[in-house]
């Protein structure tokens, strides 16, 4: 109680470098997570809470070597484990702010099972899922999210599985706070890692990471310089839709229920025609219209797609707890051992 | 008005409820066993039920049965043989039969006799009209029919009066036994408050039950068995799984910490997880988790997070939490993972006991991976074992493994209720803001690290599944330092043999025949062998608690024995264990794998033939 206060009298002023451990940073030269780390060092320096409040819980992959280079509370768990593990920290001591690294194979595949009972439980803490679309750490092999056909070492005729698409199988267990960012944009990021730490409730941090050894390009059409900008739809809040070089593309809804991109200008679109992005509805429809759209049919969104309050499972936990202690009569262990029938042997 | 008749004193009876597994045998056997327990007397239970929720009606593999064992004097086991076995149809009775004592009392519910019935059971004539049970004291009695003529003008449906009936039976064996109906009164009352015809329908078929047994000429006589001289203190009824919750909940609060149980449902260890759940007033955070892993894992986090994290399983459960309890010996993070053993492999016999999980519990993961493993050996000790297991997690910082088995579990004993200032203080080695902290920093005595919680300013550190360096915990990969580790994880565990109290042995130091036991098969060796010490045969008893490590005079307990015989329930996992430790000590076995527990008179034939060999 009085460390609380304490902290709260004199709250430290940090930066990103306050962030960095001192252990040397092992990931290929090149690799997109070099750029999440900034991007995260840089958000939690701006969330105004001391270093202590902070642990990062990882599973196996490349991107769960992210502990080790943050100086905070960290934990390289076990492949797949690390959305229980935060599970189980979170509710123990809801005071920390817990951010759960993962990647595609480690959150979808081995993990999936804890991913989307994370979600739907809405355990207060973001996930940061690095989706290269590939198994970087054990020399490429195809992931969960891999595209229909590609060709890895263990798929040497192309794949023949159909690939999750991480916000709709988040949509389906529950999603209340799903994002998206690409590795390159540290300042999306960062913003996008606010956001996601204010929410309450599990908050899903897609980032579009690019693997340089086993699946460059993966995403290069939304991050190529000449066409990064007609492919990358930035979603804000109570913003229109708007996308392009020029500004002048954006989304209607078509008739058949599906979205539709058009050009302010043409056909007599004017800026007015344009969606609103409301982030905040809590029916999923237009969420997963959004979070589902894929290039070159239509660009890729990003930012947060979806932003839904309501109370975490620790908040409900610890709730329930007062609850039912102004309730009981049983105010200790020695309460509860004479509780019930008892008996007195003279 | 008849007289009360001749009444009988007994030493220790042993009854049998049996019947379908929807005809309420297991709450009749609790309601008497409760009763037996506040008039005093020491008593054991031993319910045996299937796996199915409700099993085919009528058949031999559905009925659930319920023994319990009541005594004068002290009462160790549920006892072998029955002296009273109420069997509510057909089925039951085939089921049962054979652990009746010869000349005991049968009761049966003669209106379920039917062709139809017996052919379910699988009879080809009515045992109840041959000679085949011309030996035992058979009462028949319509307890259908009664139970129906009794509540004809109730008020209630047929469903609900035919589900009344074990209400007969119980009053029947109540009149038998001399035991008040206050309790099953009560009882009934407040478990259907809000059904008022319910209660008073239940009230009046006991009654009618115990008015019958006294009417009818068939009971000549009626038992008593006065209540047990015992240790002065307050007593309650306890069962393995609620003791196993309650000393979890207990060290919780003398640790200063709050208890996190991360679990997922599995037969027979559910319970521990539903009366944690139910202890919420305690600030108890239970987790039911997506599965066993995930039960484990979100338990491992708590852990990190600074509460006192337990996870509870069976088997196959803790086969799936292997990998999970490497992480958490790597970590070297306090968790207690209580396995109530069952009968294995894979689904094997959900709801039978067995301990044949020893080894995996020992040996059964990925890597040099050793943790503490302690058992309890009574229903009522799981309390004590799931407290020291507490203590030695949290003291020594380690995973510890605590079993119990199916036995226990479900078995319940009176307990005299300890008082929490009477147990021992659980010191936990926490560092505080300030310290110079290492995460692989250690103690001398127990070599434990400290418990860095995080929001704990200044003391950011890393952990995980990776070999750390020592001392500083950083990543290493140093092909020495995996060597120092692997002897240092090795050498914790082994020093907590310093901190257990050392073998008890029950008989004389120059006996001919020394029994070896561990876990929940004491109750069976300890009668068997009293009852033979008694006939002055010559043989001492040595049963475990602590496996990993074993106590520190073990070697020189064992080795003052010319014979020693390991009996377990699993084809002889411990006997293996002590000797791949103790070479030339030359061990027999007594094995069994039938889902079931040790008779005493199984037992005591085979000392008695080990006696008899020179």
């Amino acid at each position: 109680m009085a460390d609380s206060l304490l902290k709260q009298a004199a709250p430290e002023k940090l930066t990103p470098k306050d962030f960095k451990s001192d252990q040397e940073v092992r990931w290929c030269p090149g690799c997109g997570d070099h750029g999440v780390l900034n991007s995260v060092q840089k958000a939690m320096a701006l969330m105004g809470k001391p270093k202590e409040d902070f642990a990062v819980i990882s599973g196996i992959g490349c991107s769960s070597r992210f502990p080790y280079y943050m100086d905070t509370y960290g934990f390289h768990s076990i492949h797949g484990r690390a959305a229980a593990i935060a599970s189980g920290a979170k509710s123990a001591n809801p005071d920390l702010e817990i951010l759960q690294v993962s990647g595609d194979g480690d959150a979808l595949a081995i993990g999936g099972n804890h991913f989307i009972h994370a979600v739907r439980r809405n355990i207060d803490m973001t996930i940061l899922l690095f989706n290269n679309e590939i198994y970087g750490l054990t020399k490429g092999q195809y992931s969960p999210t891999s595209k229909h056909g590609m060709v890895t070492k263990t798929s040497p005729f192309g794949t023949i599985e159909q690939p999750f698409h991480p916000a709709e199988l988040a949509l389906g267990a529950q999603s209340k706070f799903y994002a998206r960012s690409i590795d390159t944009n540290i300042k999306l990021t960062s913003e996008i890692l606010l956001d996601a730490t204010k929410h309450r409730g599990t908050s899903i941090v897609e980032v579009l990471q690019n693997c340089v050894i086993y699946n460059d390009g993966a995403h290069s059409l939304i991050t190529d310089k000449n066409t990064k900008e007609e492919y990358q739809l930035v979603l804000r809040h109570g913003e229109r839709m708007i996308f392009g070089k020029e500004k002048n593309k954006g989304l209607v809804m078509g008739g058949n229920g599906k979205l539709v991109v058009v050009t302010i200008g043409e056909h007599g679109i004017t800026e007015q025609d344009i969606l609103i992005h409301d982030a905040h509805t809590p029916d999923p429809h237009m969420h997963w219209l959004l979070s589902n759209m894929t290039a070159p049919e239509y660009p890729v969104a990003l930012g947060v797609i979806r932003d839904v309050a309501a109370l975490s499972y620790e908040e409900k936990m610890v709730q329930q707890i007062k609850d039912v202690q102004a309730q009981s009569s049983i105010k200790c262990m020695d309460d509860l051992l004479n509780s019930g029938d008892t008996w007195e042997v003279e | 008005m008849s007289q009360k008749t001749k009444v009988i004193e007994k030493e220790e009876v042993v009854i049998r409820f049996s019947g379908d597994s929807g005809d309420g045998m297991q709450l009749t056997g609790t309601q008497f066993s409760d009763t037996s327990a506040l008039f005093g007397n020491d008593v054991a239970t031993f319910p045996d039920y299937p796996a199915e929720i409700r099993a085919p009606q009528g058949t031999v593999g559905g009925v659930s049965g319920f023994q319990l064992h009541f005594g004068h004097t002290e009462v160790n086991t549920p006892g072998d043989y029955a002296d009273v076995l109420v069997a509510m149809n057909p089925a039951a009775l085939k089921a049962n039969l054979k652990w009746v004592k010869a000349s005991g009392t049968i009761i049966v519910n003669e209106d379920s006799f039917t062709d139809r019935n017996l052919e379910k059971a699988g009879y080809d004539s009515d045992p109840l009209q041959d000679d085949k049970l011309a030996d035992y004291n058979l009462i028949k009695a319509r307890v259908t029919s009664l139970t129906k003529e009794c509540l004809k003008d109730s008020g209630l449906d047929q469903k609900s009066i035919l589900r009344s009936k074990n209400m007969f039976a119980l009053g029947m064996v109540y009149w038998m036994f001399d035991r008040p109906l206050e309790h099953t009164e009560e009882f009934i009352e407040s478990k259907f408050k809000k059904h008022p015809l319910v209660v008073d329908g239940n009230k009046k078929v006991l009654r009618a039950g115990y008015n019958f047994a006294k009417t009818i000429e068939a009971l000549a006589y009626n038992y008593s068995v006065a209540p047990a001289k015992i240790k002065k203190g307050t007593y309650r009824n306890i069962t393995g799984n609620k003791a196993t919750a309650w000393g979890l909940i207990a060290a919780a609060e003398k640790a200063g910490l709050p208890l996190f149980c991360g679990s997922y449902p599995i037969t027979p260890a559910t319970e521990i997880l539903q009366e944690l759940a139910a202890r919420k007033d305690l600030g108890v955070k239970t987790f039911q988790a997506e599965d066993e892993i995930a039960g484990i894992c979100t338990a491992i986090g708590a852990s990190f997070a600074g509460n006192f994290a337990v996870t509870t399983t069976s088997g196959p459960g803790l086969a799936l939490k292997t990998e999970a309890a490497g992480l958490a010996v790597m970590t070297e993070l306090p968790l207690v993972i209580v396995n109530v053993q069952r009968g294995g492999p894979s689904t094997g016999l959900p709801t039978k006991t067995e301990q044949s999980d020893l080894m995996q519990a020992i040996h059964g993961r990925s890597g040099e991976c050793p943790m503490p493993v302690i058992a309890a050996s009574t229903p009522s000790n799981c309390f004590e074992y799931a407290y020291r297991a507490s203590k030695i997690a949290l003291e020594h910082m380690t995973p510890v493994i605590l079993l119990t088995d199916g036995f226990l579990a479900n078995g319940a004993e009176p307990w005299r209720i300890p008082k929490m200032a009477d147990l021992s203080p659980i010191t936990v080695p926490l560092a505080k803001e300030g310290d110079d902290y290492m995460p692989y920093a250690r103690d001398e005595e127990k070599l434990a690290r400290k418990w860095a919680v995080p929001g704990t300013k200044g003391l950011e550190h890393r952990i995980g599944g990776l070999e750390k360096m020592d001392v500083t915990g950083t990543v290493s990969y140093v092909p020495e330092n995996h060597q120092v580790m692997t002897d240092i994880r090795s050498e914790r565990v082994r020093k907590v043999a310093n901190f257990i109290p050392d073998l008890p042995v029950k008989g004389e130091e120059n006996a001919d025949v020394l029994v070896v036991g561990w876990g929940g098969t004491y109750g069976h060796l300890t009668t068997a062998v009293r009852e033979l010490q008694k006939e002055d045969k010559s043989i001492a008893l040595a049963h475990f608690n602590y496996i990993l490590p074993l106590p520190k005079n073990t070697e020189e307990v064992l080795k003052r024995y010319k014979k020693v015989i390991v009996c377990e329930l699993n084809d002889g996992q411990f006997a293996e264990y002590l000797r791949s430790n103790f070479q030339d000590i030359k061990f027999e076995q007594y094995n069994k794998l039938q889902g079931l527990p040790f008779t005493v008179k199984e037992l005591k034939e085979t000392f008695n033939q080990l006696l008899e060999e020179k």
